[in-house]
């Protein structure tokens, strides 16, 4: 099985990497749009920001290789942001593979939401054996609202999109490769979708 | 709700961990790679490593080791000591770590903070502080501790996190090491006034100081090292304590 990781200039593909090791898989990652479209599986990781994230990816023509993928897709953290419709991270138009917004959070309580927190009313493949209520890692300043799209939902300030699917796209707010146990479960459920 | 972390620290001399660990077998204790596995394995919800090597020249066994490190563990870390520059924690980062702690070097070039928030995000960007209480209040020491400065600790606090620090380490110096509980006051203070994470650091002894920390304390995570180490509190243990006394923890 060939698994692309999308290469671009956010953070975290190094430690996606090394938790796909763990589970004895050795991913390819890259920026060759060839070669992300002949893999069995793609992740599209990233954290950072993500007005510099979407001009990066546009001006590498992943923007528009991802919403014509059709093998499985897993967005994670940033990857998820993107994926949706548009960002108050100053981007008016993301992927828009999900018709959802993406919001900062209001100023209640500390931001970003970092740290450990449970996810709800799980559904889809992703989320087979993982109990309700979970804990899983996050880190984030923004969210994805919720929709009918969302398969895993988490309350910080508000409830917001902890996950969310349509098709053959999936993707997760938190890190699943940082995430113990329940993570490495998460990431082989998409291995083996 | 966001649950409350427990975090055990490494002190790493020479790429071997030290403080004697009597709770697994010497040679695990040693190794900083499996000392953080069997600590993430029990529960733990983040690791710190700090690298307490004096010399310069050996810097290069630590990159090696967080190396080792982010290939094995599969939660978060924080590496720190000896960082100077963006250079420096660059080559952390790129090595592995989730995040990576300053302390000196802040103090002594603030805008270094703003540098490394720009540059790789707040979220990894942790401002440890070193604070004693004194005469004029509770002041920031910098070099291990060893060296007061005028800083006031509360000040300080609020500077680094106006600087777009993601985390503060506050250690109270006066605490470390006496196992009578962590600084309470100045904990609150900064938790319940900063909008970002504290963690409380120094003091831990008993079980009832980590519930007098969260719930008094309004501290967001708590670091501690020897009783874990020791195996004096076994952090399973621990968090099914602190459950039962109504605060929120991943078991």
């Amino acid at each position: 099985m060939k698994i692309a990781v999308i290469k671009y200039n956010a953070g975290n593909i190094h430690s996606v990497r090394l938790a796909l090791q763990r589970l004895n898989v050795e991913p390819v990652v890259t920026d060759d749009i060839e070669t992300i479209e002949s893999a069995d599986k793609v992740i599209f990781p990233g954290v950072g920001e993500a007005s510099s994230a979407m001009a990066n990816i546009r001006q590498s023509g992943i923007a528009s290789l991802i919403p014509r993928l059709t093998q499985p897709v897993l967005g994670i953290c940033l990857g998820l942001q993107l994926m949706c419709r548009d960002s108050e991270e100053n981007v008016s138009e993301c992927l828009g593979i999900f018709n959802t917004a993406v919001r900062r959070f209001p100023p209640e309580n500390k931001v970003p939401h970092m740290g450990w927190n449970r996810i709800y009313d799980l559904k889809g493949g992703l989320f087979k054996n993982i109990e309700e209520g979970e804990y899983v890692y996050f880190v984030h300043s923004y969210y994805g609202e919720l929709d009918p799209l969302t398969t895993a939902t988490t309350k910080y300030i508000i409830p917001f999109s902890a996950a969310m699917q349509r098709d053959n796209f999936f993707a997760v707010q938190f890190h699943p490769e940082k995430s113990g146990r329940v993570g490495e479960q998460i990431l082989r459920n998409f291995l083996n979708l | 709700m966001l649950a409350k972390r427990i975090i055990p620290c490494l002190d790493v001399l020479n790429g071997q961990t030290v403080k004697g660990v009597n709770f697994i077998n010497i040679r695990e204790a040693g190794d900083p790679v499996e000392l953080g596995a069997v600590y993430a394995q029990q529960g733990a919800d983040e690791l710190v490593y700090l690298d307490i090597t004096a010399s310069v020249e050996k810097r290069g066994t630590f990159a090696e080791l967080v190396k080792k490190v982010a290939r094995t563990l599969n939660i978060p870390f924080t590496v720190g000591g000896g960082i100077r520059n963006a250079e420096d924690v660059a080559r952390l980062l790129d090595a592995g770590a989730d995040k990576i702690s300053i302390n000196t070097a802040a103090v002594n070039n603030p805008e270094l903070i703003g540098i490394l928030a720009n540059r790789f995000g707040s979220q990894c960007v942790v401002v440890a502080i070193d604070t004693k209480f004194s005469e004029k209040g509770d002041i920031v020491y910098i070099h291990g501790g060893r060296t007061p400065t005028k800083r006031i600790t509360r000040v300080w606090a609020r500077e680094v996190a106006e600087r777009g620090a993601g985390e503060i380490l506050l250690t109270s110096m006066d605490h470390d090491g006496t196992k009578n509980g962590f600084a309470l006051d100045i904990t609150r203070e900064l938790a319940e006034g900063l909008p970002i994470p504290v963690i409380a650091s120094g003091g831990a002894g008993t079980k009832d100081h980590f519930i007098d920390v969260f719930k008094k304390g309004k501290a967001d995570a708590a670091l501690a090292a020897s009783v874990f180490h020791f195996g004096e509190i076994p952090i399973p243990e621990l968090k099914q304590y602190l459950k039962q006394n109504d605060i929120e923890v991943r078991l």
